[in-house]
């Protein structure tokens, strides 16, 4: 009998647990609170299967438990019954597969117009690009990476001489406009995840990925890798601030493109050279 | 890769052969350490895995106390965190989970439940034991070893594993767990073979394919994935291999590390994750569908009935077998794969759903109208049933790619696969170990430890795993050696951590109260007799208990009914042995 | 993986198709008695070593094909420049093909009980085999000193690799090859040694099935095969 109660407060103590609990997802800063919406139905379609099946054993261990002169009834299969759960099933499934699908089609479909926003991940420290004046992305390769070009953009392509570049710093988002980010690793796989938009995806090296999102409320919000990167991997954070428009401009102002990164760089190293002269 | 053909030599021939004399050993050694006894072969495989097994159980309780109390337990410094996880990661899956259910039960139960002598290449079959223990041994020698074991994960992704911000990755760890995973790899294959040929040709007189128990369903069809879908593990093991030792480039892009640019170019991490998932999603059916064969014969032989839906079940069975090999790339929604792959694998994924819930209705459908005796093997199919249904109803989340996205690697995705392919499986194998422990032995476990030990288990595993939901429904990520400040973890989500790390305690110290019954009971359990559920399948109607080396006396036995036989309406008994041939005029059309 | 997916699906219909035979849709608690198994009721209706060797086989497919997909996975990068075949293979090939002729007809001579026949072939597969061996260590060597090195480019990677892998399979064969010719010499050839011959060969033409798959994969004739599993793909 032991068994009956303990399986009854089981499921009981389940579904309180998750009306009551404290712990549930943080409030949501992007548009993807139909990814949200996906979840709830899930939620309500497998708690009840789940509720269901466990009163089901229980009811089943009290009312058939051995008792003496009892005897088992005879029942090979049913297939009616069988198809009809089948039927239930596959039903269930489609319930929360096809609004998955929908959104994963949002989800992959990058919206015409959406700004573009590069991280970068290394061990164990983000960085972040942002098109300049010409609102183009330079090209980059791995492969130029140096002290002082640590992106590894190319020095010779037009495009990549306005760009912004914030090394270890914070990136900032202007709300309400859609943003795809690219996301670009120059050594192990990272994950560019912020709790709060929901979206994240892996940075591969050697490879450019990418999602996007819409940042739909102002705030501060912490950067995490999501992808086992090594030793640092729970060291390796960064921040996101979600400006409103004119906030935005002001950062925007303040921060420095590649070519303005490479001329200091060469007075610094310039600088040095003199230094050093005389010690020789 | 070894040939295997090797073993052919020393083949028995069909079940047949009469000629008994053949199997007796002739020295203690060959009787008892070079055996080629399947029965032997089987309690060999099954000591190891679980020696290995607390190894991995004693690295969780090391890693939990990291978790539950960061900071206080100065010796486990981030690197020891992450080579603990990964072995305890790897031990599991591999080394106890596989090897038990397929080289621990699948050589025991196969011969003696299809009326077979033994395995049909025994000589292979001993080869693939010493091999596993080789490949154990190579794995246990990485904890030795300058450096220390691989901290990659037990996934081992590379550019990662094999690079110096890994624990492991320029030293021998990583060497030692390729090389270990390649040595399993060829001594399960030639396990596997056995467990495979066996099943197709050493069935005795009688035993159909659909009178099979599906205890034999399920580790037949794991086997066979087993053996399609490790070549994939092997494959990735010899190209990290290279990476790693000869620095060519599969999976190595041009990489900057640490500020210095390394000689590899142009190779893809992707590849790799596709080629390690084409094996691990398998694997994790691998570990499922014995678990599923095994606890529908224990939920049917405790509940005096016959399996709801055996042929919805058989089916159910191969059906997911084969689907199993079409979702892999469901590990890698947000892994930078083309994003337009996850429309087909979310779908095929979901449609997996569907047979596998359909063996859960069937399973408490055949405790509907049953006749429940609450023994230890019950109680532990139970708990199975709701664990893995709590663990598979999660997976619809993880599996709808969309839900994915902000669940993926975090805690979520860790309660979700320990509650269905860690917790779910276990039960199962304890349950089995009470329900065939007399007949390996002859002796019965005792019934107060064994209470001791389901209750806190079961109870404890749910209330570890079920609150780890949430702590990633908040959004805390896997593999975190520790979380420090971070603001959208609340400090309640810490007290969590720390009740959780308590539990886990419990429940790792409750397992050696069942070590010790396993070996208290070896001489003081109550003799257990020849069938002491009164089971209809054929190893419970072997003529001694202990079965001998041959199993079946002078006779083998010839089968004249499925392996469900329970509770038939006019048979004096509740149940008829497969082997016994009346009484043949019982009703046997049902109501329906 | 489609390559790889292609393969499985051979396997799944080979499956499909026994288990159609396996009375897959009867109820079997209605069949109780003997009668109902089907199955030719002799001493040994098929040698469990050849079910065993054919199990083999399909798991040594699985491999190859897994490496013959990740080759393909791989090609995609831009950095893949192809390997020049080294001119030996066509002779190699020819070596590799001799020695399943040998063994087939090792194979044909037992079972007709010509020993001294069989004998011969098995020796002169044997030979064979170790050439062809020696013969794919002096394609690697000119490849070596034409400036393809192992880490030079991918697809010399995977040249050495693969080769390598289908060489240790071939020496695996030998090491059997050698049991089975020690077996052969007392006389007469018995029904047991004239297995082992005969699983000999049916691992050697498989060898160089795999081979001949692996020559067309390196020569870039499987290009075209690519070029038209992607359009189905896309």
């Amino acid at each position: 009998m032991a068994v009956v109660v303990i399986l009854v407060l089981l499921a009981a103590g389940s579904v309180l647990f998750h009306l009551l609990s404290p712990w549930w997802w943080t409030p949501i800063a992007s548009n993807w609170n139909y990814i949200d919406n996906t979840l709830i139905i899930t939620f309500w379609i497998t708690g009840v299967v789940f509720v269901a099946v466990v009163l089901f054993m229980a009811y089943c261990v009290f009312r058939f438990r051995h008792r003496p002169g009892n005897r088992a009834a005879y029942e090979p299969e049913n297939t009616k019954l069988e198809s009809w759960l089948a039927a239930g099933t596959t039903l269930g499934v489609a319930a929360m597969l096809t609004p998955g699908l929908f959104v994963w089609h949002q989800f992959v479909t990058v919206p015409d117009g959406a700004g573009q926003v590069e991280v970068v991940g290394q061990q164990w420290l983000w960085s972040f690009r942002l098109p300049g004046a010409d609102g183009k992305l330079g090209t980059s390769e791995t492969r130029d990476i140096s002290p002082e070009n640590s992106l590894g953009l190319n020095r010779n392509d037009a495009a990549a001489l306005d760009d912004i570049v914030i090394e270890g710093g914070e990136l900032h988002l202007e709300i309400g406009k859609p943003v795809k980010m690219l996301l670009r690793s120059v050594d192990v796989l990272h994950d560019f995840y912020v709790p709060e938009f929901r979206a994240k995806m892996d940075m591969v090296p050697g490879m450019v990925t990418y999602f996007w999102l819409t940042p739909t409320r102002t705030g501060t919000f912490e950067v995490l890798c999501a992808e086992l990167c090594g030793v640092g991997h729970p060291q390796m954070r960064g921040t996101v601030v979600v400006d409103s428009p004119e906030d935005y401009q002001t950062w925007l102002a303040s921060q420095q493109t590649f070519s303005q990164l490479m001329a200091k760089a060469q007075t610094k190293e310039t600088a040095q050279a003199g230094n050093a002269a005389p010690a020789r | 890769m070894v040939d295997i053909r090797s073993g052919t030599d020393g083949a028995l021939g069909h079940a047949e052969v009469e000629d008994v004399e053949l199997y007796h050993p002739h020295s203690w050694w060959t009787r008892y350490v070079f055996s080629q006894d399947a029965k032997i072969i089987a309690v060999q495989y099954a000591s190891t895995a679980i020696a290995i097994g607390m190894v991995a159980l004693v690295l969780s309780w090391l890693m939990r106390l990291q978790l539950g109390f960061p900071g206080q337990f100065a010796f486990i410094d981030a690197e020891r965190y992450y080579q603990f996880i990964t072995m305890h990661g790897m031990i599991m899956v591999i080394y106890l989970l596989t090897a038990l259910f397929l080289g621990g039960f699948g050589n025991y139960l196969i011969p003696l439940m299809l009326g077979a002598r033994d395995m049909v290449f025994p000589y292979a079959n001993m080869l693939s034991y010493w091999l596993y223990l080789l490949a154990v041994l190579v794995l246990v020698s990485s904890f030795f070893a300058p450096g220390g074991p691989t901290g990659a994960g037990w996934t081992l992704y590379p550019p990662q594993a094999v690079l110096s911000g890994t624990p492991g990755g320029k030293d021998w760890g990583i060497l030692l767990m390729l090389s270990s995973l390649i040595l399993f790899i060829i001594g399960f294959t030639m396990g596997g073979l056995n467990y495979v040929v066996t099943v197709l040709q050493g069935r005795a007189r009688g035993m159909t394919l659909m009178r099979m128990p599906l205890t034999i369903w399920g580790i037949f069809t794991a086997t066979v994935m087993a053996l399609l879908a490790f070549p994939a593990l092997f494959v990735a093991c010899v190209m990290m291999m290279f990476d790693r030792v000869l620095g060519t480039s599969f999976f190595m892009p041009a990489i900057v590390e640490m500020g210095e640019q390394l000689q590899h170019g142009g190779g893809s991490p992707i590849l790799f994750q596709h080629l390690f998932w084409f094996f691990g999603h398998p694997e994790v059916y691998i570990v499922a569908l014995p678990a599923f064969g095994i606890v529908s014969d224990l939920i049917s032989t405790h509940a005096r009935k016959n399996i709801f839906g055996y042929r919805m079940m058989v089916w159910a069975i191969v059906v997911i077998g084969a689907l199993s090999f079409v979702v892999w790339a469901h590990h890698m929604y947000v892994s930078g794969m083309n994003p337009y792959f996850g429309f087909f694998f979310a779908t095929t994924t979901l449609i997996i759903a569907v047979p596998t819930a359909l063996k859960v209705y069937n399973w408490v459908l055949t405790l509907w109208r049953g006749d429940i005796h609450l023994n230890l093997p019950m109680l532990f199919a139970l708990g199975f049933i709701v664990t893995f249904v709590n663990g598979g109803l999660t997976g619809l989340f993880l599996g709808n790619v969309v839900v994915d996205v902000p669940l993926s690697d975090t805690m979520f995705v860790v309660a979700h696969f320990h509650m269905v392919m860690g917790v779910a499986p276990i039960l199962v194998i304890f349950g089995a170990i009470y329900h065939w422990y007399p007949k390996v032995t002859g002796r019965m476990l005792n019934e107060a430890m064994g209470q001791l030990h389901f209750w806190v288990t079961f109870v404890g595993a749910y209330l570890i795993f079920f609150p780890m939901h949430y702590l990633g429904l908040i959004g805390v990520p896997r593999r975190y050696y520790e979380m420090g400040e971070t603001a959208f973890v609340p400090a309640s989500a810490h007290t969590l951590n720390e009740f959780i790390t308590i539990v886990a305690l419990i429940v790792g110290a409750v397992q050696i109260v069942f070590l010790f019954n396993l070996v208290w009971s070896i001489r003081h359990g109550r003799d257990a007799g020849g069938n002491p559920w009164r089971a209809t399948t054929l190893e419970w109607q072997t003529p001694e208990t202990p079965p001998r080396h041959g199993n079946w006396g002078k006779e083998l036995p010839v089968v004249y009914r499925w392996a469900y036989d329970y509770s038939v309406p006019g048979a004096p008994e509740d149940f008829i042995p497969q082997n016994q041939p009346g009484p043949d005029n019982l009703t046997r059309e049902t109501a329906t | 993986m489609s390559v790889t997916l292609i393969f499985l699906a051979v396997i799944a219909a080979i499956a499909g198709w026994w288990l159609s035979q396996q009375r897959m849709l009867s109820k079997p608690w209605l069949e109780v008695g003997q009668h109902h198994d089907t199955r030719p009721q002799g001493p040994r209706p098929i040698e469990p070593a050849k079910i065993g060797l054919g199990v083999f086989l399909a798991v040594v497919g699985a491999l190859f094909t897994l490496f013959i997909s990740a080759y393909f996975m791989r090609m995609a990068s831009t950095d893949w420049w192809s390997t020049p075949m080294p001119k030996l293979l066509w002779l190699n090939t020819a070596v590799l093909a001799s020695g399943s002729l040998m063994l087939h007809a090792a194979k044909v001579s037992a079972e007709r009980h010509r020993d001294d026949a069989s004998r011969t072939a098995l020796i002169a597969a044997l030979a064979l085999g170790l050439a062809f061996l020696v013969g794919q260590v002096f394609a690697w060597r000119e490849l070596t000193d034409a400036g393809y090195l192992l880490t030079g480019n991918a697809a010399n990677s995977f040249f050495y690799m693969i080769t390598g892998m289908h060489g240790l399979h071939i020496i695996g064969g030998l090491i059997a090859l050698s049991r089975t010719i020690l077996a052969t010499r007392k006389d007469p050839i018995d029904a047991k040694a004239t297995l082992s011959i005969t699983l000999c060969a049916t691992y050697w033409h498989f060898m160089l099935a795999v081979w001949i798959v692996l020559f067309a994969l390196f020569s870039g004739w499987a290009n075209d095969f690519i070029d038209l599993c992607r359009q189905i793909l896309t």
